[in-house]
């Protein structure tokens, strides 16, 4: 009995979060895709007609969009590995006793939603804004460059309302780094660049690889950004889904592109897993 | 008189109308994705397209309860309801005010799957804009059918402009509550000239200088009229050339962005020197921020939107609702609301009344009140009328707002 217990412990512990992805994930995504198929409009209602020439129909139309989105999600991307490495490094061997503080501060801008902190950007990036109007006033910057309404500022948006997906695993692998390995290497007469490149840098992939899954799937996703921080053109696949499905009730349009953008994701996902070996990664983490 | 709210207001910035309450495009809120629940509470989901029970049929077992649920817009009553305190004095019915609509495709998210249930939807009144959100809740039957014998203030003074709408001839779902224009709005400093029509949106000289509205029905609207197309006689054709216009001006560079509620900032800051808006934040902001932007009616003509106070089907106090519907019809009352509320007043005359009533004041108060009551903003002559027209009316049950929201979609979300 103890022993059946014992061993069911693990499973019962697990339920609350498996019957949590059930509901709430499992059954809405099945009733999604159910009504991806269907046909009609709100008026009339929607009746399963298995239209499968739904996900063509929304590939042709909106493929430029997706694709926007997934450049964008890179970008954002690349541009959080950028900025988020040495912050992560630096917390992570330079903190100190403050480290907890730092992780704080790089957590506050989550205290505000992301709306109003996206919607503060426009303030910041206005044409004359606080970033660019010094450069202007000093004659850095002809006088109408303009970095709001267009792709960069939309990347840029991305990029900050990420930017702590990417740090905080970073930051948890490199914290674990053991110091003696790195002191090792500087025996062997590494220099700091060689030691950074060769030791640290591969314990830290992990740590890279998660935050890269954390930041890329959302903000290729995002439709805060663009809309906020775009201009002509620069609209993202989430916009779409968006006003397809409050603007014109065609739940069904807005079904499909979700599960089209979802498929998408996954692809990318698992052929960037694999083009990483994330065996290795994850052997590296357990090691 | 709201002394508290603007103290030192010019009479120019007092002519117009006031607060963005006008968010009806929040994007930010995405009122859950219920089309999976939908799908799954049956195998299809059903159409509710059958038309509400006739008039007699609804009200005949309806009684006062003395009390009454009413969703309105965020500052759409003084924050005192001093109206809404009057009525209670006069009928005895307590009122519970919410401003729980933010925008219409959320509100029309949240309640559409309640009204379908016939649930209860936690409202009795709601205020709800003309558009096609409105269009497809009276063609699935969610709005009970008014009982205009009830409503002989809305009979005696409604203007008549308000009793002809389009996308409810003959009221027999809705009543104005106020009505608002969307014009062209600029800085007259960065533009150095005025700004008469609406070629002026188009013309290079202000290249990534122009802003633009996201909604469908809103920019539509300009298409056709820059086209010389009455938007009420519109055909897909008409809609197909406006969106040829509209991206033209966009390819040309013209554009700079498509805004929702968010295309104030940007004009104050410069990014953009002119752009479609809403009359009455242009006026909050030149009252609150000193900024001397203009607001005009183009030559071509403009866009009046209303809303209207309707009664979900599923109301529990619908007899309520109706009265204080009637209640606001009463010039007195509508005066007073369009002392605060400043944009279109349904009820003409609220306009003398407000003469009246600033005969009795003096100074910078009696100057106020004389200026709201002058505004062609708040009461417009026939003349402006007659350049003002609706949203592009369309049978949603034919599923023309399919065709008509992918042409505009197509420019604005590319």
């Amino acid at each position: 009995m103890t022993r059946l217990r014992s061993k069911a412990a693990p499973y019962l512990l697990a339920l609350p979060a498996w019957l949590w992805l059930g509901i709430f994930f499992v059954v809405p995504i099945i009733g999604l895709l159910w009504m991806s198929l269907m046909t009609g409009n709100i008026i009339t209602g929607f009746t399963p007609t298995f239209n499968v020439a739904v996900y063509p129909e929304v590939v042709t139309t909106y493929w430029e969009q997706i694709l926007r989105s997934l450049g964008y999600g890179l970008a954002a991307t690349l541009l959080c590995i950028a900025v988020g490495y040495p912050v992560a490094y630096w917390i992570a061997f330079h903190g100190g006793a403050h480290k907890s503080t730092y992780l704080l501060l790089v957590l506050l801008p989550f205290f505000v939603t992301q709306v109003l902190r996206t919607i503060s950007w426009k303030f910041l990036l206005a044409d004359n804004g606080l970033v660019l109007g010094p450069f202007k006033a000093i004659g850095l910057l002809p006088e109408d460059a303009r970095v709001l309404s267009t792709a960069v500022a939309v990347v840029f948006g991305l990029a900050y309302n990420f930017l702590p997906f990417m740090i905080m695993p970073i930051y948890a692998v490199l914290e674990q780094v053991d110091h003696r390995v790195v002191e090792a290497a500087y025996d062997l007469y590494a220099s700091r660049f060689h030691a950074f490149v060769h030791v640290i840098l591969p314990l830290s992939l992990p740590g890279v690889f998660a935050g890269v899954l954390l930041v890329f799937v959302p903000s290729s996703a995002d439709y805060v950004s663009a809309s906020v921080l775009g201009g002509t053109n620069n609209t993202m696949i989430g916009n779409i889904i968006h006003s397809q499905y409050l603007v014109n009730n065609a739940y069904p349009t807005a079904a499909a592109i979700t599960f089209v953008l979802m498929a998408v994701l996954l692809i990318g996902i698992f052929s960037y897993a694999r083009a990483l070996g994330t065996e290795r990664v994850m052997e590296v983490q357990a090691g | 008189m709201r002394k508290t709210r603007r103290p030192t207001i010019t009479p120019a910035q007092l002519r117009g109308l006031t607060q963005a309450r006008y968010s009806r495009r929040d994007t930010l809120r995405f009122a859950g994705l219920s089309a999976a629940a939908l799908a799954l509470a049956g195998c299809g989901v059903e159409g509710q397209g059958q038309q509400a029970p006739a008039s007699e049929n609804f009200w005949a077992d309806k009684k006062s309860n003395g009390q009454l649920r009413f969703a309105n817009w965020p500052l759409y009553m003084d924050p005192e309801k001093p109206e809404l305190k009057q009525f209670t004095e006069t009928t005895g019915i307590e009122v519970e005010y919410s401003e729980s609509i933010q925008d219409m495709p959320s509100w029309f998210g949240e309640i559409q799957p309640l009204l379908a249930n016939g649930d209860d939807i936690g409202a009795d009144l709601m205020v709800l804009t003309s558009g096609q959100e409105l269009n497809k809740l009276i063609a699935l039957g969610h709005l009970a059918p008014l009982d205009h014998d009830q409503l002989l203030n809305f009979a005696e003074f409604a203007g008549d402009t308000y009793k002809m709408s389009a996308y409810d001839y003959g009221n027999r779902y809705t009543v104005p509550y106020a009505s608002g224009i969307t014009g062209i709005a600029y800085d007259p400093e960065r533009v150095g000239r005025e700004i008469t029509s609406l070629k002026d949106l188009w013309d290079p000289e202000f290249e990534g200088r122009v802003g633009m509205f996201r909604d469908p029905q809103e920019i539509a609207n300009f298409g056709l009229l820059y086209n010389g197309v009455d938007p009420a006689d519109s055909t897909p054709e008409d809609w197909k050339a406006a969106a040829d216009a509209l991206k033209k001006q966009r390819d040309d560079g013209i554009v700079r962005a498509y805004y929702e509620q968010d295309y104030v900032q940007p004009l104050t800051n410069g990014d953009i020197w002119m752009t479609m808006a809403w009359s009455g934040d242009i006026f909050q902001v030149n009252a609150e921020e000193g900024t001397n932007l203009k607001f005009v009616i183009p030559e071509e003509g403009a866009t009046l939107w209303t809303d209207n106070m309707t009664i979900p089907i599923t109301a529990q106090n619908p007899v309520d609702a109706l009265m204080l519907m009637n209640f606001f019809y009463n010039p007195d009352i509508a005066a007073s609301l369009a002392e605060y509320i400043n944009y279109i007043c349904p009820v003409p005359h609220a306009q003398e009344v407000l003469r009246d009533k600033a005969e009795e004041l003096s100074g910078e108060e009696k100057q106020a009140l004389e200026d709201l009551a002058d505004s062609p903003l708040v009461f417009p002559t026939q003349s402006d009328y007659a350049k003002l027209h609706n949203y592009v009316p369309l049978d949603v049950e034919a599923g023309e707002d399919e065709e008509f929201n992918s042409t505009f979609q197509a420019i604005t979300q590319a």
